[in-house]
């Protein structure tokens, strides 16, 4: 059985943003605006998290790509009164727009806060429209929605791996923020699978899981050779 | 059960429903004014339905806002009736009579608009109905692990459950309203609702039966209605929500507004109808000290809750802690500490502070600070989230504020129809009141087997004397 999962190596990461940039070309995430981004309603289902440690002038930064962390165990799936977001034989957290009817309950129980919501129907004014992902449904209006581990290209992987008459191999299956990662700071993959990248990427001694003592048993791990403290307001 | 010495039935009916008509002018001009209010919040729920959840000020992370502290606050206040009016039956306490009526509609129009606001509050709420088991050719279920479907299941017993204990003692008023009423669509809206009283000793029986079985019944739905509602917080991982002690403590909260509802809803009464003789000075200061014994009982929850929270030192619980308490939320916080607490002790802990006028002004000032504690217990924990990259802030926008404003509005033009159709005071009740007071025991705990005499109803067409 697969497990799909991500492993991000926070040493690598240059705070670039292409992968949040591939992400919203790749998914179809509606572009909300200033005003609306300045309320709190920017939809990125990838964010790099801005921290700062140290005093002027040796300011050090750090950043961190924070998405949906596809939990083992996530607390948004039990919350949900329709199963508009449920938990698939692969271990995605997966959302069912069509079902969602928008208590916004899961958002509230992310411990990362990675769930974005369509507060209007989206928009997108021409020439936008025409570069829309036609394997991605837009989403409407008052629907939840995040992270989806560009399952859609998991779907094309495992298609185009059926027709050659073979599993679907390591390396197969790239999301759009991994491909864009200048420095290759992304693996993706099986994490049932020893060999893949993400699972050795998983086993390294750098390796930990952001908000791990929650055990909600994220399919993202993250690798981090300095200490890495949680920054409090 | 003798008579002689006490007028007949219809005359104190008479009296009592006159001085009801009395109030008709006011109760007009109040169904005017709550009406427009009616159409305020059509027109902002149906601006919201047109273009969208975002016209709110929710956003992330503060997904939850005024709909559900409304939500919570309204299901707060439904407890004013249905459990309150139910202990009292089940106690036999006298001074219940003029009370129970207009405390049972309370319930009933504060649930209807409590259930309504979950509704407001979805971001689709064209597919509400996906929440519910209903039969459907994709055999889809809804996910009953969701304290949101125990919400339903629970806030729909109690409507159905409060509902039919507001009806049955209603059957005999119904009774005396058809055979009053001259014939016409009045009456026949009367006899619908009196579903053919003859006020027989067999009838008689079997209603009180009900009554008491409802009554009873009532008060475990209460209870768990809710701490259904606390679960939808307390059943997360949020810091600031999960608590094992917010069933509890929202049960109380909830009786302690109900009871500030209900203080200032019996001084009205007293005042308007002149009810000095049921209501007395006694009834008030009895409640009065229930009143402060359920706002020490709320203190010393609050004052559990923070405590834990604070000692344990846990990193992002004690985050919504210092903004609760010396941050952005502070100056509601301690208002919030004031109104509940330290005013209700300071004036009620004197017999002069236990009468009408000042019971019903602490009853206002609890009003406003349970509506701040269900804010507190929503926004601060949601725009303190765990990864501080997020922390964000709330601002109601004019569509949520005007949908709150509304909501009054709705509640009191359904509360003015109901007076207006129906006698906010329980005739028989009143009737049977006056007679244990006649036969010289007026805190008789003895129940009346029947008060047949009273109800032999003149037959229909018999009008009004």
């Amino acid at each position: 059985m697969t497990r799909w999962g991500m492993a991000i190596d926070l040493d690598r990461c240059t705070g670039c943003e292409a992968c949040v940039v591939a992400c919203a070309a790749e998914n179809n995430i509606q572009t909300v605006g200033e005003e609306q981004a300045r309320e709190g309603r920017a939809m990125h289902w990838l964010r790099i998290e801005r921290y700062y440690e140290g005093e002027f002038p040796n300011v050090r930064t750090r950043f961190m790509p924070v998405l949906c962390q596809q939990c083992g165990a996530a607390p948004c799936e039990p919350v949900c009164p329709v199963y508009a977001t449920y938990h698939n034989p692969e271990g995605l957290n997966a959302m069912v727009y069509s079902r969602c009817i928008g208590t916004r309950f899961c958002a509230n129980n992310c411990p990362y806060t990675v769930r974005v919501f369509n507060w209007f129907d989206a928009e997108f004014p021409a020439p936008l429209d025409s570069q829309l992902n036609p394997d991605v449904s837009v989403r409407p209006g008052g629907v939840m929605e995040k992270c989806t581990f560009c399952v859609q290209r998991i779907q094309a992987g495992k298609d185009e791996a059926a027709q050659e008459d073979r599993e679907v191999m390591d390396g197969d299956v790239k999301t759009a923020c991994q491909q864009s990662c200048p420095t290759k700071a992304i693996a993706f993959g099986d994490l049932e699978d020893p060999d893949s990248e993400v699972s050795r990427w998983a086993e390294s001694p750098r390796a930990f899981s952001l908000l791990g003592d929650l055990d909600t048993r994220p399919g993202v791990v993250y690798l981090s050779g300095t200490e890495w403290r949680e920054p409090a307001e | 059960m003798t008579s002689e010495a006490q007028r007949p039935a219809r005359e104190l009916d008479g009296e009592l429903l006159g001085r009801l008509d009395r109030r008709r002018p006011g109760l007009f001009v109040g169904s005017l004014a709550s009406g427009a209010l009616v159409l305020v919040f059509l027109y902002c729920w149906g601006y919201q339905i047109a273009n969208g959840i975002g016209v709110t000020g929710i956003n992330r992370p503060v997904f939850w806002g005024f709909y559900i502290i409304n939500f919570v606050f309204w299901i707060g206040i439904s407890h004013a009736g249905t459990l309150i009016s139910a202990i009292l039956r089940v106690t036999k306490a006298e001074w219940r009579r003029p009370v129970t009526r207009s405390a049972e509609a309370i319930t009933l129009f504060a649930l209807a608009i409590g259930g309504l606001f979950p509704l407001i509050h979805l971001g689709r709420v064209t597919i509400f109905y996906y929440m519910i088991p209903y039969p459907n050719s994709r055999m889809l279920w809804p996910n009953f692990r969701s304290p949101l479907v125990w919400d339903i299941a629970a806030i729909t017993t109690y409507i159905i459950g409060s509902a039919l204990y507001l009806f049955l003692p209603l059957i005999p008023d119904a009774a005396v309203m058809r055979d009053r009423a001259a014939a016409g669509l009045k009456k026949r809206f009367y006899a619908v609702l009196a579903l053919g009283w003859r006020g027989t000793a067999q009838q008689w029986h079997s209603l009180e039966w009900g009554i008491r079985i409802l009554a009873v019944a009532i008060i475990p739905v209460a209870v768990s209605v809710h701490t259904i509602v606390s679960w939808d917080f307390a059943m997360t991982q949020t810091p600031g929500w999960k608590s094992t002690i917010f069933g509890p403590y929202f049960v109380v909260g909830a009786i302690f507004s109900g009871i500030a509802v209900l203080m200032i809803a019996m001084a009205l009464l007293r005042r308007g109808l002149a009810l000095e003789r049921f209501l007395t000075d006694r009834v008030f200061n009895n409640l009065g000290l229930l009143f402060v014994t359920m706002s020490l009982v709320w203190g010393y929850f609050t004052f559990a809750e923070h405590l834990t929270v604070w000692y344990s030192g846990d990193l992002f619980e004690k985050n919504v802690h210092h903004v609760l308490l010396h941050g952005d939320f502070a100056v509601p916080f301690w208002t919030m500490v004031v109104v509940n607490l330290v005013i209700p002790v300071a004036v009620l802990s004197f017999p002069r502070g236990r009468r009408p006028l000042p019971t019903a002004l602490v009853g206002c000032g609890v009003l406003v600070g349970m509506w701040l504690e269900r804010f507190l217990i929503v926004v601060p924990a949601l725009s303190t989230p765990r990864l501080a990259y997020s922390i964000g802030d709330y601002m109601p926008s004019w569509v949520e504020l005007g949908i709150m404003v509304g909501a009054v509005g709705v509640f009191a033009c359904l509360y003015f129809t109901f007076t207006q159709l129906l006698p906010i005071v329980s005739v028989w009740e009143m009737r049977e009141g006056w007679r244990h007071a006649g036969s010289g025991e007026a805190g008789g705990a003895e129940s009346d087997d029947a008060p047949t005499a009273v109800a032999t109803a003149p037959a229909p067409g018999g009008g009004a004397a």
